[in-house]
Order: structure tokens, then C-alpha cells, then sequence
């Protein structure tokens, strides 16, 4: 008999099938379920995350005001805050939560290909950011090193944490990496082997193209993070020598010989870099999405953007070392480097152009989760514009390792894909949970997250033109800055927290909708792809009941001229034709 | 509608902000001129995609809001747009690209005539080289590091004799002259950054990397450490000075020379004896300081620092401030020591007295304290012992009155406020931690707890 994996297979019952309550909500194979468990776990680390940012803002405002906030735990606070919100909330939100929810469902299976490697993947994720919370709690605390972790001085004395904090910050990051390695070659499998009929991979929508380039990024790119954290341990544990070259250390030779801290550097911006668009490309996809949707017209350049996906993830492999031009590298490569960052400005480029072409000429319709996503595009236009300053290697040298790096990449990496984030959420929440997001609450959450977060990195940009540096307890009396650099601070300050305190309102939102939101019915958006086709609302195990469907379109067929409504779902077949094999990769010939 | 209007806003408050910020690059001080040209060309070619495709996005959200009777275009895709648009992006991209290739080929490519100078950085403190009249640096190594060594001279290398040492954080720098500046650390990374010469580059243990400018108009500048390099890093700060040619020359013959450092005679504790004489005054003829007369314990203080304030006090550059009640007669006192060699033998007598704890007077939290005494740690060691190279004394066991006054007077402006007192500037910034008294004599308290035992 041939082997029939159970995202393919025809019975929803096969295999998993919870039997109690334990393993229908704790040790559950269901990619639905194991995605709840992955967003709940990333938005709980992520909310202390962003109490860390709200402990650096106070301290910036106020620098002699506070005695719980001293130059120690300040790094730390830099740091977890950095590490958190990069790996632990984005990566595992992004790909663990929406890219385990909707890649079955958007690809007509019953579930990933591997059910017990996603539900594990799951648990070991979990691990490593109870490994990473401890890292508070042991002596000397969490590493303070900044979220880079750079050698020597992450594992020297001089650094908070350099004793214990730093290994287990490595071990974490080690686990987390075989979690996402679980994850990951399940997502990449899914998509690549268990599409439902007729979905070829030029009908997907961009959610799963994004998710899915994402994760082959993610698979390539780990690794080289996983070997940088087994030498850096093996040279703080064993003594060895990796990127340990002859130091002293507290006034004394620290006994190393040889190593290299530039190597580190490399390794680590080799897995840095792409890890910019692990967290970017799912983005995309999903904004492409919700702005399709509501904008009641399909996706400009369908093609383009899944080329511009691709051609991004690829190209972000060779990039990296615009994050060290001023690191002592060999300068040359500055040359290399600042090409090819300027050439990736071209496919993300056409993706902005292609956003706002595809509400051109729409029927837009101004929902919390378009909010959202219109909110997305300026940002990221913002953020996207100001990498351009960064990326080309002589307008780097000032502004490096100033506020304006701050700045650009809390609005390209923090805010513009969290307000993805949240766009999703509003959009997906209906699917998950059978009701809609309160929009009252909604649209404050959006009006003060977005003018809140732009009113934090604007002027953040101006103070490193000025050359405010970063990761700085506190500023000194410095003759070129000038006492208003003091009153900025206190403004940001004061717009950090508000919008601090408006997430608030969404965790608010999310669990009073839970009980009193409006009944959403399957589809409520009347939206083209698959996820909202499902005959349950939320999708029961199984996803699909009796029969798998069967795809006979792209995901995008909205407002097509002489169609009664204004969506075609995916699974509709064409008037009088059935034939599979007639369907072809070209959207605009499926009419 | 609303998001249409907030965009147009947003565009306008932003281009608005732009021209009012009093945030904008500091009046550039070396011959970089192009580096902020590129930033120009790069504000212009980004402030119009920004401008121009959200100012289309609030058209369209207006354009396009939601009507029942309307239907969207069914229109997938436009080849001829999307490469138009791909086009003009990549001529824009070019614009930016060329312009900036072209100035880093000359920052890479250090000029022939450009002299060489070499900053060195260390947790947290800056000092520099000077080559010598040789204009060739002797060699380094990590294993000739010590307090009498500092730089870890190669005392082998017949190069290294006349290079001049600056143990301190401020460099001086002729007009006009381009100079390259040789970047070496001795323990982590550290970047050497002036924000008005718009340079900056790490400095890299175990390799040398190096920047270069020229300096273009008198004046003092800030040097800022860029790399986060532990816990005292936001307070590494030097200084560069540029001079005209014959002031720089002043400075220059005022420096010390290797040669001159490593063939200091042997410090004479006997001649040393008769100078304490006039210390035993007040410090006690064992060293073990009397707090009436504001006289610190300096038994068993490293030699390093104690000539390192003598110098501080005999140079104006610490006592000198009204409401320094010690202070000033400590100056008086030490104007007396008219050399450097009576200064080497008093220390070297002091080194001699026998080292009792000092009595512990200072009450407060000790566990509270230990908390707080983490960040100090990164200087002053976890033993508070002290450490020569980040220039952190011993304070265990010292006298505890004397600390909390001392770090009163740093957060006063009483010390610590000369330009050349990088040291007191750094205890300074650190200071501002500890928000009140309590906090002070919690820290004291714990550092009295690490007081060796007799």
C-alpha cells in the first residue's frame, strides 16, 4: 500500500485524533492548536519584552532618577529586549503561529506532513524560552553583551552575565533552533508535498509564499547561528580560542590566543541578516493578503511579488556584512557589500509600489485589519527608505551605532511587521476563534499604536544625525548635544509608554471578543482563499470533513468582471470545465 | 478617509520636522564634506519616493473608499508598470549607490603624506602613540601588559624607544594634516567614533584597523566609544584637540617617551620616609587616615593610583573647586613634592606602612549594596581590590567616610570636573546611579564587607 501522509490522507481521523483534553489541548498534534500554543507562548514573552523597553525609555528620560535601573541591568534590559522580540516573539509568531495555522489551511490539507514533529517542535520551543527566563535568575543575571552577543566581551568579565547569563542565552539559542529546524522542515514539506488538488505553487497565496521562503531562509541561516553559539560556549567553557584572540582581561592576560572576533561577526550577520527577512517575508505575504481582501481586488503583479519574494530571500544571503562596515573588516568589502544591499532595494521596492497598486483603483474598505496593513506601508516605506542611508557604506559612517539605527530598524523589523502582526490577527482571529475582533477597541488600538509608534522613531532618526549613540545608560554632559536632546528623550518616553499601554487594550480586546464578539460565520471578509472555505468554522480536526478540497483557481479572484459577487472562493471550479490539467500558472489566463 | 488625511499629515509633519529639527549633523570639523553630501543626495532621492508614494496612497485611499455600487478593477497585473517602476527605482538606486562608492574609495585609500597616530582602547578608557621621530611604531603584545607597561611595549623592538605615551584620554592634532589614525584594543571591541570628523571604526583585539581625516578647524571633540564594550561603556569618553601646527608641537615635547618610562630609577623608600613626614601629619604615621582631618586610609593603596592623584592634585586638576573643604590643602600639601622621584619614594614609603582595615563608621544595606556594587564591579573588581587597567582603586577596606564623600563630590561637580580627569569625568557619569545618600551608603556598606581580614 502506498504511504499516505495524514495531511493528504482522505479520513480527518486519521492517525491523531485527540482522545481527551490532554491531547486535544496540551499534547495536540493539531497544527491549529499547536499554533495557538506558539502565538500565546510568543505574546506572553513578548509582553515582557516590551516592559524591558518601557525600563530603557524610563531610564533615557529620566537617567538620575532611578536606582532599580543602574548601567548593569540597563544591558540586560538591551539585550532580552533585542532577543526576545527578534527570535522569541517575531520568528516564533510569524512561523510557529501563523505559518502552522494557516499553511494547512491555506493549502487545503488536513494538517502538516509530520503532526508529532510539529507538536514537539512546539514543546522544545517552549523549552528554550523557559532557558532563556532563567537567565534572569541565575547569579549575575541575564547577559547584558546587547543582542549581537559579540565576543569577547559577551563571555568577559566587565559585561553583565558574562558568567552564566551568556551560556544559557547560547543553550537557548541552540534550542531554539532544533525547535524551528522541527517546524521548519514540517512547513517546508507541507507546502512542497501536500497541496490540495489543483493548487500548483503559482496559486498559492502570498501568506504561504512568504512563510514558506521565510522558513528555507530560516533553515539555511540557523544553523550558521547554531555554530557560532557552540564555539562561543566551547570558548568560554573550555577555554578555546574560536574568536578569542590575546586580551586582557580585568588587568590580567585572559590566556587566549589566536581567534578571531570579526569571525563571530560574520557568522552571526550571516544568520542576522536573512533572520531580518525570516521575520519580513511572512509579513509581506500576509499583508498582501489582508490588503487584497479588503481592498476587493487581487493582488497587483501577482508574479512579480512572488519573484520579488524570492529574489529578496535570496539576495538576503549576500548582504550580511552591511551590518559591519565600520566592524574593522577588510574595508574593500564595503564596495561588495553596499551593491548588493542597494540591488535588494529594487524587489522590495516593487512590493511597496505593488501594495499600493493594488488599492488602486479598488473598493477599499477601511477595516481594522486595513488599517493595519495601510499603517504597514508607511512605515515600512519609511523604515525601508531610511535602510537605504545605512546600507550604502559611506553615508553608514556617521550614522552608524547612532540613534538613527534605532530608529530605522524599530520601523523596518519592530513596528512594521507588528503591525502586520496585528493586521493578521484582526483578519485571522474570525477563522480561529468563530467571532471578530471588537472594532471600536480596534481602531484606538490602531490610531494609537501608529501615530504612537511613529512620534517614538522619528526623532530617534534626527538624534543620530546628530550622533546620539546607542546603547547608552546615559548620554553625559557632551558639548555637541544640546539640552533639547534631554526633551526628546522625556517625549519619546512619554509616547513608548502610551503605546505600551494601548497593547493593553488589545490583550483586552482579544479575550473579551473571545466571549462578546460578533458572530463572524465562516467567512466574514467574503474572502477568495482556502482558509475560509472550510465547512467548520473554527476548522474542526481534520480541517475538511469528509473531502479534501480542490483548488480550481488562484487566491485572488476578486471583483472579476460579469461574476455576480464580488470573490470567487479557490475552490470554485470554472463554469463547465473541471479539467484540471487545463489550469495553468498564469493568473490572467484563467479568464 | 480619516487614514487618508492622517497620511497627508504624517508626509507633511514629517518634511516639517525635517527642516525644523535643532537635531542635524554637528558643524563638521575635517575634510569629509563629501560624506555629508551623500547623506544630501540620499535625503533627496528618498524624500521623493516617500513623499510621492504616500501622498498616491492617501489619493487612493480617498479615490477608492468603499462604495456599494462601485466595483473594483479586475486588473492582475501591468507588465509595463511594473518595470517602469522598476526602472526609475533602479536609476534612484544608482544615484545613491555611485556617489557613494566613489567617497569610500577615497576613505579606504589613506593618503601618502597623512601621518600616523594610533588610539588605543580598553574597558573604559582611552590613551594614544605617537610614532617617535623614527615615524615607526615599536612592537606591542598583550604578554608585555602590566601597570609599569601599560601599552605592552616590546622592550626588544629598538623602534618602540622613542614612541611617545600617552596614558590618557586626550589626543592632540594638527590642523590641516591628514592624519591616520592606527586603531588597537587591548581586551574587546571598542569603536572610535568623533562625531564631527563623521569617522568612526571598531578597534578589534588582536588585529590593528585604522580611519582617516583631516582636521579642518581649531577646536576640542568629543571621542565616543561606538562598540558596546560592557558595563561603563556609555562613560568612555576622550578628547581630540586640534592645534596649530606649533601648539601641537608644545604638546607634543610635553609627552613622555617609552625610553623615558622604562628607565625611571628605583623608587627610594628611605628618602621616601622623610617626605611622609608632612603626610604623617594628617594620614598618620601609619597611613591609616584620620576622618577629623578628612584624611583618608591610604595604606594599601596601589601605587599607581596614589601617583596618579598626586599628580591629579599637583596639576590643578582635582581640590581646585570652592566647597572642596580637603581638597585645596591636599594641593598645598603636594606642591611640595617637586618631582616626580620624591613622588615615586613617598609612594613607595606608603607601600611599606602596614595595611590594617580602616575602622568600618558607614551603616546601611549591605545586601541592597551588593546589588547596586555589580555595575562598580567592572572597574573596582569583584573583590574591590581595585584594578590598574581600567584605573579603578582598591576600596575594600579603605576608609568608608571617605568614599561616601568622595562619591558625594563626584555627583556634586566637586570632582571629577577638570577636562583632563577622564577618570573623575567617568566616576561621574557612574555616580548618577546612585540616585541618593541611601544608595551611597548602601554601596559602602557592602563594600565594607569585603574588607580583607587582618
Amino acid at each position: 500500500m502506498v504511504y499516505t501522509p495524514i495531511a493528504d490522507s482522505d479520513d480527518p481521523h486519521a492517525l491523531h485524533d485527540p482522545q481527551s483534553f490532554i491531547s486535544k489541548y496540551v499534547w495536540s498534534q493539531d497544527h491549529k492548536v499547536i499554533a495557538i500554543q506558539y502565538a500565546l507562548t510568543a505574546l506572553s514573552v513578548g509582553l515582557l519584552a516590551l516592559v524591558l523597553s518601557g525600563m530603557m525609555r524610563l531610564q533615557l528620560a529620566f537617567p538620575e532618577s532611578f536606582t532599580f535601573i543602574n548601567p548593569s541591568n540597563y544591558l540586560q534590559f538591551v539585550t532580552m529586549h533585542g532577543m526576545i522580540m527578534v527570535i522569541y516573539l517575531l520568528t516564533a509568531l510569524f512561523l510557529g503561529g501563523f505559518g502552522n495555522y494557516l499553511i494547512p489551511l491555506m493549502c487545503g490539507t488536513r494538517d502538516m506532513v509530520f503532526p508529532y514533529l510539529n507538536m514537539l517542535s512546539y514543546w522544545v520551543y517552549l523549552l528554550s524560552v523557559l532557558i532563556l527566563l532563567a537567565s534572569f535568575f541565575v547569579p549575575g543575571g541575564a547577559t547584558g553583551a546587547g543582542w549581537t552577543l559579540y565576543p569577547p566581551q559577551a563571555i568577559m568579565p566587565g559585561t553583565p552575565g558574562a558568567d552564566y547569563g551568556i551560556l544559557l542565552m547560547l543553550i537557548s539559542l541552540g534550542v531554539f533552533i532544533i525547535a524551528f529546524t522541527m517546524g521548519g522542515l514540517n512547513y517546508v514539506t507541507t507546502v512542497l508535498q501536500a497541496r490540495c488538488k489543483g493548487m500548483s505553487m503559482m496559486r498559492m497565496p502570498l501568506t504561504v509564499w512568504g512563510i514558506f521562503t521565510a522558513t528555507i531562509l530560516g533553515l539555511l541561516a540557523f544553523p550558521a547561528l547554531l555554530v557560532s553559539a557552540i564555539m562561543m560556549t566551547l570558548d568560554k567553557t573550555l577555554g578555546t580560542s574560536f574568536f578569542m584572540p590575546a586580551v586582557l582581561s580585568m588587568g590580567a592576560d585572559a590566556g587566549y590566543t589566536g581567534g578571531s572576533p570579526i569571525l563571530f561577526q560574520h557568522l552571526f550577520w550571516f544568520f542576522g541578516h536573512p533572520e531580518v527577512y525570516i521575520v519580513a517575508l511572512p509579513a509581506f505575504g500576509m499583508v498582501s493578503d489582508v490588503l487584497s481582501v479588503h481592498a476587493r481586488k487581487a493582488i497587483f503583479g501577482y508574479r512579480m511579488m512572488v519573484w520579488a519574494i524570492v529574489a529578496i530571500g535570496a539576495l538576503s544571503f549576500v548582504v550580511w556584512a552591511h551590518h559591519m562596515y565600520v566592524s574593522g573588516m577588510n574595508p574593500y568589502f564595503g564596495f561588495f557589500f553596499a551593491t548588493t544591499t542597494l540591488i535588494i532595494a529594487i524587489p522590495t521596492a516593487i512590493k511597496v509600489y505593488n501594495w499600493v497598486l493594488t488599492l488602486w483603483r479598488g473598493n477599499i474598505r477601511f477595516t481594522v485589519p486595513m488599517l493595519f496593513a495601510i499603517g504597514f506601508i508607511f512605515t515600512f516605506t519609511h523604515g525601508g527608505l531610511t535602510g537605504l542611508f545605512l546600507g550604502n557604506v559611506t553615508v553608514d559612517l556617521p550614522l552608524s551605532d547612532t540613534y538613527f539605527v534605532v530608529g530605522h530598524f524599530h520601523m523596518v523589523m519592530g513596528v512594521s511587521p507588528v503591525l502586520v502582526l496585528f493586521a493578521a490577527i484582526y483578519h485571522w482571529f474570525p477563522k480561529v476563534t468563530g467571532r471578530l475582533l471588537n472594532t471600536t477597541m480596534g481602531k484606538w488600538h490602531f490610531w494609537l499604536t501608529f501615530l504612537g509608534t511613529y512620534s517614538i522613531y522619528l526623532p530617534m532618526h534626527y538624534l543620530g544625525f546628530l550622533g546620539v549613540p546607542r546603547r547608552y545608560f546615559a548620554n553625559g554632559t557632551s558639548d555637541f548635544m544640546p539640552d533639547s536632546v534631554q526633551t526628546i528623550n522625556i517625549s519619546i518616553t512619554v509616547a513608548a509608554l502610551i503605546v505600551a499601554v494601548v497593547q493593553l487594550l488589545f490583550l483586552f480586546n482579544l479575550f473579551w471578543s473571545l466571549k462578546h464578539g460578533e458572530k463572524a460565520g465562516s467567512n466574514p471578509w467574503e474572502a477568495a482563499s482556502l482558509e475560509w472555505q472550510t465547512p467548520d468554522t473554527p476548522p474542526k480536526h481534520g480541517n475538511w470533513g469528509a473531502e479534501l478540497p480542490v483548488c480550481h483557481r488562484w487566491a485572488y479572484d476578486y471583483s472579476v468582471p460579469g461574476h455576480a459577487t464580488d470573490f470567487i472562493p479557490q475552490n470554485e471550479p470554472h463554469n463547465g470545465e473541471d479539467s484540471l490539467e487545463e489550469m495553468s500558472a498564469h493568473p490572467e489566463e484563467d479568464h | 478617509m480619516l487614514i487618508a488625511v492622517v497620511l497627508v499629515l504624517l508626509v507633511v509633519g514629517s518634511i516639517l520636522f525635517h527642516f525644523l529639527s535643532p537635531w542635524w549633523l554637528t558643524p563638521i570639523a575635517s575634510n569629509w564634506v563629501e560624506v555629508d553630501n551623500t547623506i544630501t543626495i540620499t535625503f533627496w532621492v528618498t524624500g521623493f519616493v516617500f513623499v510621492a508614494v504616500n501622498l498616491f496612497l492617501a489619493y487612493v485611499c480617498v479615490r477608492y473608499r468603499y462604495r456599494a455600487d462601485r466595483k473594483a478593477h479586475y486588473q492582475p497585473e501591468s507588465k509595463r508598470l511594473e518595470w517602469g517602476l522598476t526602472w526609475l527605482t533602479a536609476i534612484g538606486v544608482c544615484a545613491m549607490l555611485a556617489p557613494g562608492l566613489l567617497v569610500w574609495g577615497n576613505f579606504v585609500n589613506v593618503p601618502d603624506e597623512a601621518h600616523e597616530i594610533e588610539a588605543v582602547a580598553e574597558q573604559f578608557r582611552w590613551s594614544f602613540r605617537l610614532p617617535g621621530e623614527d615615524e615607526t611604531f615599536g612592537k606591542t603584545d598583550v604578554s608585555h601588559m602590566g601597570v609599569e607597561n601599560p601599552f605592552g611595549m616590546d622592550p626588544s623592538d629598538p623602534y618602540g624607544a622613542d614612541d611617545v605615551l600617552i596614558n590618557n584620554g586626550e589626543l592632540h592634532l594638527p590642523l590641516h594634516e591628514p592624519v591616520k589614525v592606527l586603531l588597537r584594543s587591548k581586551d574587546v571591541l571598542h569603536n572610535f567614533a568623533v562625531p564631527q570628523m563623521r569617522v568612526k571604526m571598531d578597534m578589534v583585539p588582536g588585529m590593528v584597523t585604522y580611519l582617516w581625516f583631516e582636521p579642518i578647524r581649531i577646536g576640542e571633540f568629543e571621542i565616543l566609544c561606538e562598540e558596546l564594550c560592557g558595563i561603563a561603556h556609555y562613560a568612555m569618553r576622550g578628547r581630540v584637540v586640534v592645534d596649530e601646527a606649533e601648539d601641537y608641537q608644545t604638546w607634543v615635547d610635553q609627552q613622555v617617551t617609552y625610553e623615558e618610562t622604562a628607565n625611571l630609577p628605583a623608587a627610594n623608600p628611605i628618602v621616601g620616609q622623610a617626605l611622609y613626614g608632612l603626610c604623617a601629619a594628617c594620614h598618620g604615621p601609619d597611613g591609616q587616615g584620620n576622618q577629623q582631618l578628612g584624611s583618608p586610609k591610604i595604606s594599601g593603596q596601589s601605587a599607581w593610583y596614589m601617583q596618579l592623584q598626586i599628580n591629579n592634585f599637583k596639576q590643578g586638576i582635582r581640590g581646585t573647586q570652592e566647597g572642596d573643604v580637603f581638597g585645596p590643602q591636599m594641593a598645598a600639601m603636594m606642591a611640595t613634592l617637586t618631582d616626580d622621584n620624591s613622588v615615586r619614594n613617598v609612594i613607595s614609603h606608603v607601600q611599606d606602612l602596614p595595611d590594617r582595615p580602616a575602622p568600618q563608621t558607614v551603616e546601611g544595606d549591605a545586601e541592597r549594596g551588593g546589588w547596586l556594587y555589580t555595575t562598580c564591579a567592572a572597574c573596582h573588581g569583584l573583590d574591590a581590590m581595585g584594578i590598574w587597567q581600567q584605573k579603578g582603586p582598591r576600596l575594600a577596606g579603605m576608609s568608608d567616610w571617605y568614599m561616601v564623600s568622595q562619591l558625594q563630590h563626584f555627583k556634586n561637580g566637586l570632582r571629577g570636573y577638570h577636562p583632563l580627569d577622564f577618570g573623575g569625568d567617568q566616576m561621574t557619569q557612574l555616580s548618577i546611579m546612585l540616585t541618593d545618600d541611601r544608595d551611597i551608603r548602601d554601596v559602602v556598606s557592602y563594600i565594607n564587607t569585603l574588607a580583607p581580614s587582618e
